[in-house]
């Protein structure tokens, strides 16, 4: 059967990770390569890299980080933040990325999705919305959340799917950071209309969390980043009580 | 799936570090433009297994064995292994060859990727997997294999192991040529072989171990 997948996410900047990580075998916690390769050690089946870099260099870095990782981790991995165009994510795909994650600019340019699937192919875009509730209707917010656009976040997941997106990370601004759940009752929604993989990205706190994200929604993947980062939930632990669910998971 | 860019090679090496083992001439890998190759090259230069690229069918001669990668669109990625003149040499290889997703969908006789015509070399057909409520479409993730035959291939590996999938059309379950089954819609074969020739329908350079260990067991088969 095919598994549930659990994705750790490693926010980075100018080729290292920002948020402190509390690995206590690792030499340098700031080395993205580093914890690529215990994540993967650990059991993650895929890891989202999340580049914040704002200087004019941003490609060059993104180039090199991709291809450090490429090198040495033997599981899939997205690389997102800031791409822009056709040229970004070639030079991404060269460098060893198994797919790229679009959010802001393709709000903005919904024919860029388009262009990258025909270019790449849909197994290479994946579309990253942030959604937050405004008066009941989820809303797509840009610059983390902190700009509200005029889309519906389902609406706008159906297109990008039609458009040749070929997964969804959906992140939930409201529960980012809240570590009290996945938001269950969208994800339910967006996973039961498209045909397309969805990943639930915001409010992983514990290990509870991860089963009622599948057992509610049968999402197909879970993404998370501080739990795993402060060792609050080990990757093995979580997926020996995921399988104890009856949860399908690689071990 | 869409079809892929024909990509640059910027960032590939072309010939590995490490020297032949054995003194052969290690895994050549057939080149036809069809995807970015960097993350096999890559597990090839982890694992230590010498390889280099076949362009032409005079390149062929210096190596022992094949690998001929792909991802995209079968029937463009057929259209573009032709206009390199390398398909009547591969027909005849009597060396190991194996086929890696794309790459091995090649190896069957049709595709109904664009309605193609393939390489003939196990008369088998891809087809697309049925998009249903229930299954998604790419197979995309982590999913089980399981051994229909004894093959050196699958060395070391249990049987049920996990392997990374990415692809909208499978090949069929044959009871001839299926050397790994897995099961989405329906069975079919996550490996085919026959005589020299090998395919497998996931991605072993994104496996994890098994992956890594199934590269080597090609590299010594």
């Amino acid at each position: 059967m095919l598994s549930k997948r659990i994705i750790p996410c490693l926010d980075v900047k100018d080729g290292r990770t920002v948020k402190g990580v509390n690995f206590v075998d690792l030499r340098d916690a700031g080395d993205p390569v580093e914890l690529a390769w215990n994540y993967s050690r650990q059991g993650a089946d895929e890891l989202v890299f999340l580049d914040i870099t704002a200087t004019v260099e941003r490609r060059k870095t993104m180039v090199e980080l991709v291809k450090s990782v490429a090198r040495q981790i033997n599981i899939p991995f997205t690389i997102g933040g800031g791409i822009n165009e056709i040229a970004d994510a070639e030079a991404l795909l060269n460098a060893g990325a198994d797919k790229i994650s679009i959010n802001s600019a393709a709000v903005r340019n919904p024919a860029l999705i388009d262009e990258l699937a025909k270019a790449f192919g849909v197994q290479f875009v994946v579309i990253a919305v942030d959604t937050r509730a405004i008066c009941d209707k989820n809303v797509v917010h840009l610059n983390g959340g902190r700009l509200p656009t005029e889309r519906e976040t389902l609406e706008w997941i159906l297109e990008a799917e039609s458009r040749g997106a070929g997964e969804i990370l959906l992140t939930s601004m409201d529960h980012d950071g809240t570590k009290a759940g996945f938001d269950n009752k969208l994800l339910k929604i967006v996973n039961d209309a498209v045909h397309i993989p969805v990943i639930a990205s915001g409010g992983a706190g514990s290990v509870q969390h991860f089963v009622d994200v599948f057992e509610k929604t049968n999402i197909d993947a879970a993404l998370a980043a501080s739990v795993f980062h402060y060792g609050e939930i080990l990757i093995p632990d979580l997926k020996a009580v995921l399988r104890s669910n009856n949860i399908e998971v690689r071990i | 799936m869409h079809e892929t860019k024909n990509n640059t090679e910027v960032a590939e090496p072309t010939q590995s570090k490490a020297p032949p083992s054995g003194g052969g001439g290690g895994i050549g890998i057939i080149r036809y433009g069809a995807g970015n190759i960097f993350s096999l090259t890559a597990a090839l230069d982890r694992l230590g297994i010498a390889y280099g690229m076949v362009n032409t069918v005079e390149d062929l001669q210096q190596f022992d064995r094949y690998i001929i990668p792909g991802v995209g669109h079968a029937g463009a990625a057929m259209k573009k292994l032709e206009s390199t003149g390398l398909v009547p040499a591969i027909k005849e290889l009597k060396k190991p060859t194996l086929g890696i997703c794309v790459g091995m969908q090649l190896l069957t006789s049709h595709s109904e990727e664009g309605d193609s015509t393939l390489l003939g070399l196990f008369p088998i057909k891809t087809l697309k997997f049925k998009d249903s409520n229930l299954y998604k479409v790419p197979h995309t993730g982590w999913n089980q294999v399981y051994p229909e035959k004894e093959n050196l291939l699958f060395k070391n590996i249990p049987s049920g192991s996990h392997f990374y999938f990415v692809h909208s059309y499978f090949i069929e379950y044959n009871k001839a040529y299926t050397l790994l089954s897995a099961n989405y819609t329906n069975q079919f074969s996550a490996s085919i072989w026959r005589d020299n020739f090998y395919g497998v329908q996931f991605h072993p350079e994104k496996s994890g171990v098994y992956g890594e260990t199934l590269l080597t067991n090609f590299s010594k088969i």
